[in-house]
């Protein structure tokens, strides 16, 4: 049907392109980096705001740079934007509206670490976002704004595990996306071999707004102890899902209201703080802050705030088998109690009663021996099932 | 189990590494149980049987169970041609020949597709190897998944007679180890020397050994009435020193003889007032000047070279193990310029011409002027030394080194040649000299030239080839896997005693073992260049001596290379 009526193109959405960003006195702040920015005013500036990375790892991003900066150079900037994390599609909401904030968050970061080239690892399955990339790029470039070359599109091909950093960098070096040991960290051997500032695509974004707006956007919200921002990915059971920009402190209920509810028919009954490597929580942790730090205690963690939520008709070991399915199909293969353990898991969890003692074992040595964070997260949906929904397994 | 992080606290206190505790013995019981999940326990039937990591690693950290029960991976057996055999159930999924081809070999066409249990190691569209030095794999290859086709299922390594000597498929002089069965080679394995070949070895240097096998003298001929026949010793040797006595004679050293046995003729010669020649490719290499033929520089400076002028060399054939060490130094950002036929090196060349005008050139314009302090190498083939002009490419080369400081190598292609050079087996004026007017030429296993017809001929040889076809009387003689004997590559080695005291009193850096002498000594004044290309030393990488030119292995892989069309073969 689509071939034959032509529509193969992604379509494009409104978005702010460079002429608008101008008018609203867009990249006005990195142009003054360029000509007397004070590295550390504007890292204390991030301190001050307090922006965290927001791939999921929540790194204060202030003092990334800073140890990327005190790094040999040639340096290198990759952004990830990779957003693999199910559930999560943070970025591309900013990237369809405001593409330029993100960019000039770029350059800023950019400028920072006095990287000699800014790669952007954008996930292929967000076909409108290149082309918006590809256009406002070249607008860039028109406008004098950048050297052209200075930054690099890079598409993924659709692999999970190039959304972690290291495996990224490999991709990007043309290799197969392989995780890396550390140390070294990217920051000091990154992208073929130099140092690299990784970022997200949503920290560059607010880098952009801080340094614009004032760290008072981020460090003027307050809410049950935490402070800041958080852009929750909704999606799942609520009447309406979406991108939505919450208070950091904000609960599960609060995240639901605002999405207008359960759906018509649904009874709240777990979620997902922040996609499947954060595991199922149950209803009855309604009272938690969905912020860094907050979920830890719970065996849990907020990621990339990628909230998926479930209802008395999902089954709760349905969701962790099918969690657990997409981890075996994602394991990148290098290390052996991933690859071997995500298989493994998926066939254990497939019987009628879950082995639990061998369960447990099992992710046990998933999470001590694995490379990376997806094979020591991927015990995070069995055991919380475990845990919460033993009445199901 | 690996340490995650060995790097001292930050006040200098060395991190304390539990090697056997509760916690690490789980950790490995339970990574020994990942791996065992999906590897076949085929150990009986399998060739890595009793020399196989993962076997090492289960009998010692295993445990005797596995709680799973699930059926095990299967995965198609890939057909990497006739040298490496393999059984992908077995792959543990290492990536260790991935690394290795695309990494030290330099043919990026292993790799692993597919994600998590689906990866799978495979050649690119089921491609063959394009790599002189794809054995290594085997070696690499912890497990079962890659084995030695031609040497499978034939001995078990504890069988195996080991025995430590040096390669001679090549001027390099690899370290390897050869294994013998009763009185049978069953296989050649590298051994470690990193001022040599570091683990490698070529493919022709580990897979030649079928070859000792065939086409072996194993009795003295003599030719009578045109015809060899077979005679007894007595014989022979009767007919030999007839030939011998009281007639101008010329003794020729040929490419797989030792120091020992090229001294020894040299002495049986010299008593009769004969001539001796070792240059029989005609090479222009200066006699008694180990400088000039050897050069200045070790295999080892390769490493840390950071410009390297390749002077009329295909190094990638004429010695694949030197070549990855080439290749390592361009990954370490050498910068690697090529005077000669055009070839693909596994790495990326500056091709500065084909030929002499090319090098005139560079040393018009100076190759390397004004970064006098890096450390640079000029590395000479025979292909530029072979032509009437070659004792004026090699001084230009010579003085092109000195004048930027470079270290200088002259990358041989036969094993005997600087052996023999050391202990002077040359002729003033050539091969022509010393043939001229020749009533016998004792030929020491001199097979890749054409003898003119005249001279009586002895030949003394391993192998039944174009030298014992030449033959008036043939010494059967042996080949370098039975016989004690010294190779010179720019490291001699030692290993017997007797004639050797005499070798060592002439040629004293003959029993310094190990030790690379110091050649130092000013080029000659350049004589005039001529104007050609230089020309291939090698033209067929599998079938360079007689051994390997008996080996239906070689035969099978210089065909298969032929017909792929292959550039490394037809150049």
């Amino acid at each position: 049907m689509a071939i034959s009526a032509g529509d193969i193109h992604a379509r494009i959405p409104q978005y702010e392109d460079l002429n608008l960003y101008m008018k609203r006195s867009g990249y006005d702040v990195y142009n003054n980096l360029c000509r007397q920015g004070d590295f550390e005013a504007v890292q204390q500036k991030l301190l001050d705001a307090g922006i965290r990375g927001l791939g999921g790892a929540g790194f204060p991003t202030g003092r990334k740079w800073a140890f990327v900066r005190a790094e040999p150079g040639p340096r290198y900037l990759a952004v990830n934007g990779d957003e693999g994390e199910p559930g999560t599609f943070k970025d591309r909401f900013y990237l369809e509206r405001y593409p330029h904030v993100f960019l000039e968050g770029m350059l800023i970061a950019a400028w920072a670490v006095e990287a000699e080239r800014c790669f952007i690892y954008m996930r292929d399955e967000y076909p409108a976002v290149l082309e918006i990339l590809r256009r406002e790029i070249a607008a860039l470039e028109a406008a004098g704004l950048v050297v052209p070359g200075y930054i690099e599109l890079r598409r993924g091909a659709g692999a999970y595990i190039c959304g972690e950093e290291s495996a990224m960098i490999e991709s990007i070096e043309g290799k197969r996306g392989l995780p890396r040991h550390r140390p070294p960290f990217v920051a000091q051997v990154g992208l073929f071999g130099r140092p690299t500032l990784v970022n997200n695509v949503e920290t560059l974004y607010w880098v952009a707004r801080v340094l614009r707006e004032g760290p008072e956007i981020l460090s003027g919200v307050e809410k049950n102890g935490r402070k800041g921002l958080r852009s929750y990915s909704v999606s799942g059971r609520v009447a309406q899902p979406g991108v939505y920009l919450l208070p950091a402190g904000s609960t599960i209920r609060d995240i639901i209201a605002v999405a207008g509810g359960m759906a018509e028919g649904h009874v709240f009954k777990a979620y997902q703080p922040g996609g499947p490597s954060s595991g199922l929580l149950p209803a009855t942790l309604d009272d938690v802050p969905l912020d860094f730090d907050t979920l830890q205690p719970h065996g849990s963690f907020i990621g990339s705030a990628a909230v998926v939520v479930l209802s008395q008709q999902d089954s709760a070991r349905a969701a962790a088998l099918n969690m657990l399915r997409f981890f075996e199909d994602e394991s990148c293969g290098q290390c052996t109690p991933c690859r071997t353990g995500c298989e493994k898991a998926v066939k254990l969890m497939q019987a009628p009663r879950w082995d639990r003692d061998l369960l447990e074992d099992l992710c046990q040595t998933m999470a001590d021996a694995s490379i990376c964070g997806l094979g020591q997260a991927a015990p995070n949906p069995i055991r919380l099932v475990m845990r919460h929904f033993p009445d199901e397994v | 189990m690996q340490v995650k992080d060995m790097r001292p606290f930050p006040d200098g206190t060395p991190p304390k590494v539990f090697t056997k505790s509760p916690m690490v013995k789980k950790a490995r019981e339970g990574v020994m149980e990942f791996l065992l999940i999906n590897h076949p326990l085929d150990c009986p039937i399998c060739d890595q049987g009793g020399e196989c990591d993962l076997q090492d690693q289960a009998m010692a950290y295993g445990v005797d169970f596995s709680r799973f029960r699930e059926p095990k991976r299967a995965s198609e057996d890939l057909n990497l041609g006739p040298l490496v055999e393999t059984h992908m159930t077995r792959c543990i999924s290492c990536t260790r020949c991935v690394r290795f081809t695309s990494e030290v070999a330099g043919v990026a066409v292993m790799g692993q597709t597919g994600r998590g249990e689906d990866a799978e190691i495979t050649t690119y569209l089921g491609a063959l190897i394009e790599s002189e030095m794809q054995g290594n794999i085997v070696d690499l290859c912890p497990v079962g998944a890659l084995t030695n086709k031609p040497y499978a299922f034939t001995a078990r390594p504890w069988e195996l007679r080991k025995t430590e000597t040096v390669d001679v498929m090549d001027a390099l002089g690899s370290n390897i180890r050869v294994d013998v069965k009763g009185r049978e080679v069953m296989r050649i394995l590298p051994r470690n020397h990193d001022g040599v070949n570091e683990e490698w070895i070529s493919d022709k240097t580990r897979y030649v050994w079928d070859g000792l096998r065939r086409q072996r003298l194993d009795r003295p001929y003599l030719r009578v009435d045109g015809r060899l026949k077979p005679v007894s010793w007595a014989e022979a040797l009767a007919a030999a020193a007839a030939a011998l006595k009281g007639r101008r004679v010329a003794a020729l050293a040929g490419d797989l003889a030792p120091v020992e046995a090229i001294f020894a003729l040299r002495e049986l010669v010299a008593g009769h007032g004969g001539r001796t020649e070792c240059r029989l490719d005609g090479a222009a290499l200066p006699a008694g000047d180990r400088a000039g033929y050897v050069g200045t520089a070790r295999i080892e400076d390769i490493d840390t070279a950071e410009r390297i002028l390749l002077v009329g060399t295909n190094p990638r054939i004429e010695a694949p193990v030197l070549n990855a060490r080439i290749r390592k130094a361009w990954l370490a950002g050498a910068e690697v310029t090529l005077v000669g036929p055009q070839a693909d090196l596994t790495y990326d060349v500056h091709h500065a011409g084909p030929g002499r005008v090319a090098l005139a050139d560079l040393m018009a314009k100076g190759w390397e002027k004004g970064i006098a302090d890096r450390r640079s190498l000029v590395i000479v083939g025979h292909g530029a030394l072979r032509d009437a002009d070659g004792a004026a490419v090699l001084a230009t080369a010579r003085k092109l080194a000195d004048e930027t400081q470079s270290g200088l190598l002259l990358l041989h292609t036969v094993a005997a040649r600087v052996g023999a050079m050391d202990v002077g087996f040359t002729t003033e004026g050539g091969l022509t000299a010393a043939l001229d007017g020749a009533e016998t030429v004792y030929a020491l296993g001199v097979d890749e030239i054409d003898i003119p017809a005249g001279p009586f001929v002895i030949y003394q040889g391993s192998h039944g080839d174009r030298g014992a076809h030449r033959a008036d009387v043939i010494l059967p003689a042996a080949a370098w896997t039975e016989e004690n004997g010294l190779f010179v590559n720019t490291l001699p080695f030692d290993s017997l005693a007797q004639l050797r005291r005499r070798l060592v009193a002439e040629v004293p850096h003959l029993a310094r073992i190990d030790e690379v002498p110091e050649n130092a000594g000013a080029a000659p004044a350049a004589g005039k260049l001529g104007a050609g290309d230089f020309a291939p030393a090698i033209r067929d990488f599998w079938l360079t001596n007689p051994i390997a030119r008996a080996s239906p292995l070689m035969g099978e892989m210089a065909s298969l290379w032929a017909a792929r069309g292959l550039k490394v073969a037809a150049e």
